[in-house]
């Protein structure tokens, strides 16, 4: 059965030369998944809900926390300890009634993502580590899923549309093709390390957004075999053209039962021989002061460290830079313990075993947040 | 032979340049090696790479005023 389009509703978009009645019809027919309602899902689902998609899926598991408030357009103040797949559905709801949403509030996994990609069109990734886009990307290939790719860090963003139909079965690059094993979770930094500028994602989902639009109208050129990188500094476009390799070139699984038996969470851990000690430990060792801190944060990251005395050495800078260590145990640092491991792995090699090295775990995060626990507990 | 190279992301940041020219090398091999040893940091990195737009995977020739891009993965959300 035809669904009812409102004209008055999409009358703006409806006049634009090649949209008409049979762009907003397949729009209305259409089902995207949205996986992921942070950064990247707010914009884009706001975007899809106006434009009339006839049903939108909105899976996170997350709950929505005082600091995603500066980029995640969805949610407010008052919504803070919430579901934000939960959230975000109302707040559809009342932005387009005509909108169907469903609400995965859970986080997807190999054991569950199958059975709900079945229902819809287009997958869009909203999602902010490498374990979920991998385990995105693979269930699209398997479940022939055209996936809407969206990434950013600090000022730069990418997009692409993955596995695309090319006709007569036939899919276009996946992010195997040009990634084809997943990074180690410490070798590239997410949002919560690394820091992110609110508009950013909000200009990269309004871009898959709008990549969803093109595919479902057939409007356009959309991203089929094609990065775009965005950087939000200099204003700069930087389009690469990427080729599918042949499908038994293919690094992810190749059916669903290896699919389902893939531990994609420990495919992005590092297999190190980092020690980490956690706040506790690293406070007894401030206590008895035969401890040298240094914090591998850039320079210019806040906050400043004031509680004990440190080295400031920027991560790029650990390979050469010149070590004043007075002590033999050394504790690195950063803001969430991941760049601090890799430190600690390059010290490694380049002390020997001269020094004892460890990586604070959880960083200064934990760090802090120690220390409030400790100011609390005293009243 | 001029050869400007992009770079993206956190290896932009490791390096301190996201653009910069190099001379003298005839293909990607030669050139990564050389920009390796000016950026340690880039020997522990993942890149795809693209001369003049187009993703390449295996050593390719360079011409003159040939652009290389390497583009690092992000997982940001």
């Amino acid at each position: 059965m035809k669904k009812e389009i409102s004209y008055e509703r999409y009358q703006r978009q409806m006049i634009l030369p090649d949209f008409g009645e049979r762009a907003q019809q397949l729009l209305v027919e259409a089902s995207v998944l949205v996986i992921g309602a942070g950064g990247l899902g707010c914009p884009a689902l706001l975007y899809l809900a106006g434009a009339g998609v006839g049903t939108i899926g909105i899976a996170d598991g997350d709950t929505v926390a005082l600091s995603n408030l500066h980029r995640q357009v969805l949610y407010h103040t008052s919504d803070i300890g919430k579901n934000k797949a939960v959230v975000a559905a109302e707040y559809l709801k009342q932005l387009n009634p005509g909108t169907e949403t469903k609400v995965y509030p859970w986080h997807v996994t190999n054991e569950n993502l199958l059975a709900i990609l079945g229902n819809y069109d287009i997958v869009l990734d909203g999602t902010d580590n490498f374990a979920t886009r991998y385990l995105i990307n693979d269930a699209c290939v398997l479940m022939h899923k055209t996936l809407v790719y969206g990434a950013v860090s600090r000022f730069e963003g990418q997009v692409a549309v993955f596995n695309g139909l090319l006709g007569h079965d036939k899919r276009s690059a996946n992010y195997r093709d040009i990634f084809p094993e997943p990074p180690k979770e410490n070798e590239v930094p997410n949002c919560a390390d690394a820091g992110v500028i609110g508009i950013l994602p909000g200009m990269i989902g309004c871009m898959q957004a709008g990549e969803v639009i093109k595919l479902i109208t057939g409007m356009g050129d959309p991203l089929i075999d094609r990065v775009l990188t965005y950087n939000v500094l200099s204003n700069q476009f930087y389009t690469v053209n990427i080729i599918a390799g042949p499908a038994t070139n293919f690094t992810g699984p190749s059916t669903k039962e290896r699919f389902l038996q893939t531990d994609y969470v420990s495919l992005c851990k590092s297999p190190s021989s980092v020690s980490e000690i956690d706040v506790v430990l690293f406070e007894e060792l401030l206590n008895r002061g035969n401890v040298d801190v240094i914090d591998v944060r850039e320079l210019y990251e806040q906050p400043v460290v004031k509680e004990f005395e440190h080295l400031r050495i920027p991560l790029a800078d650990i390979y050469q830079q010149e070590l004043q260590l007075k002590n033999d145990v050394v504790v690195v640092i950063c803001q969430s313990g991941k760049r601090s491991r890799i430190a600690v792995e390059i010290l490694n090699d380049r002390m020997g075993t001269a020094k004892t090295l460890y990586s604070l775990r959880g960083g200064l995060n934990d760090w802090y947040a120690f220390l409030k626990n400790k100011r609390d507990e005293r009243g | 032979m001029k050869i400007r190279v992009l770079l993206f992301g956190q290896l932009a940041e490791a390096s301190g340049v996201s653009e910069l020219e190099m001379e003298g090398y005839a293909d990607t091999i030669s050139l990564i090696s050389a920009l390796q040893e000016r950026f340690p940091t880039l020997q522990q990195s993942k890149y795809m790479m693209a001369v003049n737009q187009q993703m390449v995977s295996e050593n390719t020739k360079l011409s003159e005023n040939a652009t290389v891009a390497l583009m690092p993965p992000f997982s940001g959300g």
